[in-house]
């Protein structure tokens, strides 16, 4: 049976100390440099003992106060043999969101990239088709980033500072 | 009308002379072999708003453009400005057929965040919810393939059933449609006499009218072949697609998220994950009709095992999460305070990261929360079955007939609130 030591170990024998691991909520995380992705998720899907063959969610995430490493995409893999998950995450700046398509390898990732694309802004690199999917064609912003505010900014009628964020 | 107007209409190459309009077509538009069909976004066939831009040659497909967003409601960034607790509401539109299954699928995600174990009698209590919502569900998606197979009696048949479902959620949580049901612990009331016996005349009449409806159509040779070999999807396709559910287990593979990562107590019940072999329309067709039988016999195991607990338990002893009864919010101190901070968002969520999924009616239903301690989410992505498998349907109708895509689509059983969030 496929344990978390043992994907541990598979991953730092291929790939070094150059990716990281949690384990919030029992659920095993791996983070690993941006331009690794496509290596690590093709190492995870052809490995005969990891087979995280099941692409279950992709999606982006804003840390407007993580320099340098602002945006983040979330991958969820599922080795549905073993019955596994994995989350694997990677960084990129705000300022040059690219990050490598996992559409050759999941042909399922295109409209999560597309969306995701949509609301953060991410440059999918060989995306074929990298369009606006939720959202109006001739927006010209990523509305889920951060510095979108949901409420008006410049509301004075609405005092926060006791209850709220 | 005006001759300007006229000539504003005409194609470009057009030439007006002695002022009679001489028509000149393009160069390409006569060697042009296919027609532009555009189906939806409102036509009564799609039930919901998809805009499809078909390539036809007579009336065989051989290209599709969806455009979907036309409901997209940005449920993910209103999230990150609402207490945990109003955002159940928001889950509620995703899939409108079985609003229950979302909601319940919201507070098991944010209970796995701060750490609240339920009682068993309410996991069997949203058990019962649950698998209602998943008759309610499959049984719109099966008799609307009916109707689009030109079959409108069946419908008829199944729907009082779908009613009576609404009813018992009506005596539980108090509305039909968005059900907006329960709470982070449990349930905001107990089941009372009223929702028993609405239960029990339901789990009573229910399994004959849905016999007559299965006699209806399951053998019925038209039925039949207006569904075999239509859209079909294989195993690896489904699998590489990420699709989920009725339409991944017709295809063949046997996932279902109650099995694989039980949620709610489904690991004590007894249950059989039906599959087909070729995930065409009729395979999708069967899977729910099984589906909705197996569904049945996990209500009657519910209630069966409800019968030795203590009745008077609904929620889970957690009055910092869980919303006091408001004649206790009148009459006690502590009910008050808590309910002062709860609603104002003062309740201490810590920070951290969770993924949970429910198996919802169309597939995986998963929320992936990000908390930074904060009073809503930093951060919640809700994922959707039906946009991801929804990126399949070009495919699948590739090269079929026009009413093919028609019932391909209703069994694909694709909710418009689900897809565009």
């Amino acid at each position: 049976m496929l344990n978390h030591e043992h994907i541990i170990r598979r991953l730092t024998e291929k790939f070094g100390s150059s990716i990281s691991f949690e384990e919030p909520y029992g659920f095993l995380t791996v983070t690993a440099p941006a331009a690794d992705n496509l290596k690590v998720l093709q190492f995870l899907y052809d490995d005969e003992e990891l087979k995280f063959r099941f692409l279950t969610d992709l999606t982006g995430v804003h840390y407007p106060d993580r320099i340098g490493e602002e945006l983040s995409v979330v991958y969820h893999l599922h080795n549905l043999v073993d019955n596994v998950r994995l989350r694997l995450k990677i960084y990129v700046p705000s300022t040059q969101p690219d990050v490598f398509t996992a559409t050759q390898l999941f042909p399922g990732a295109n409209w999560m990239e597309r969306e995701t694309y949509d609301f953060f802004g991410f440059n999918f690199i060989g995306h074929p088709d990298l369009r606006r999917i939720l959202n109006a064609d001739e927006m010209d912003y990523f509305p889920m980033r951060k510095e979108y505010t949901l409420e008006d900014p410049q509301r004075t009628d609405k005092d926060d500072e006791m209850f709220g964020r | 009308m005006a001759d300007n107007n006229i000539k504003s209409m005409l194609p470009e190459t057009s030439e007006t002379t002695n002022g009679r309009h001489h028509i000149k077509l393009s160069e390409d538009s006569l060697a042009k072999q296919t027609t532009t069909l555009n189906l939806g976004p409102t036509h009564p066939a799609t039930h919901g708003v998809f805009q499809n831009i078909l390539e036809v040659d007579g009336e065989r497909i051989l290209r599709t453009d969806p455009t979907i967003g036309y409901i997209h409601r940005a449920f993910e960034k209103i999230a990150e400005r609402r207490p945990y607790y109003q955002v159940t509401p928001l889950t509620d539109r995703l899939n409108y057929c079985s609003a229950a299954i979302n909601n319940i699928g919201w507070h098991l995600t944010v209970e796995k965040l701060v750490g609240i174990q339920t009682p068993k009698r309410v996991d069997y209590l949203r058990v019962i919810i649950m698998e209602l919502a998943r008759i309610a569900d499959h049984l719109v998606c099966n008799s609307v393939i009916g109707v689009d197979t030109g079959a409108l009696t069946g419908f008829t048949y199944v729907f009082q059933y779908r009613e009576k479902i609404y009813d018992i959620w009506e005596e539980v949580c108090g509305s039909r449609l968005t059900t907006n049901i329960g709470r982070f612990g449990g349930f905001e009331r107990n089941f009372n006499q009223a929702a028993w016996d609405k239960l029990d005349d339901f789990m009573r009449t229910f399994p004959r009218a849905f016999e007559e409806f299965q006699i209806l159509l399951d053998r019925n040779r038209i039925f039949m072949e207006r569904c075999m070999g239509a859209g079909p999807i294989t195993a690896e396709k489904a699998l590489s697609y990420s699709v989920t559910g009725p339409n991944l287990r017709a295809a063949g593979v046997d996932y279902d998220v109650r099995v694989a990562n039980p949620y709610s107590s489904y690991e004590d019940f007894d249950f059989k994950i039906p599959v087909g072999t070729t995930g065409d329309v009729y395979d999708r067709y069967m899977v729910r009709n099984t589906e909705i039988w197996e569904s049945y016999s996990i209500i009657q195991q519910a209630i069966e095992k409800i019968k030795d607990l203590d009745p008077s338990i609904y929620h889970a002893d957690v009055p910092e999460f869980y919303l006091p009864e408001k004649k206790d919010v009148y009459t006690k101190m502590e009910s008050l305070i808590y309910h002062f901070k709860i609603v104002m968002g003062e309740t201490n969520i810590l920070p951290g990261e969770v993924y949970h999924a429910v198996e919802g009616g169309n597939g995986e239903l998963g929320y992936y929360l990000i908390s930074d301690g904060g009073r809503s989410p930093y951060r919640l992505h809700f994922r959707r079955p039906c946009f991801i498998y929804y990126q399949i349907y070009p495919e699948i109708i590739k090269g079929g007939l026009l009413s093919d895509a028609v019932v391909t689509l209703s069994s694909l059983n694709v909710i418009a609130g689900e897809l565009d969030a």
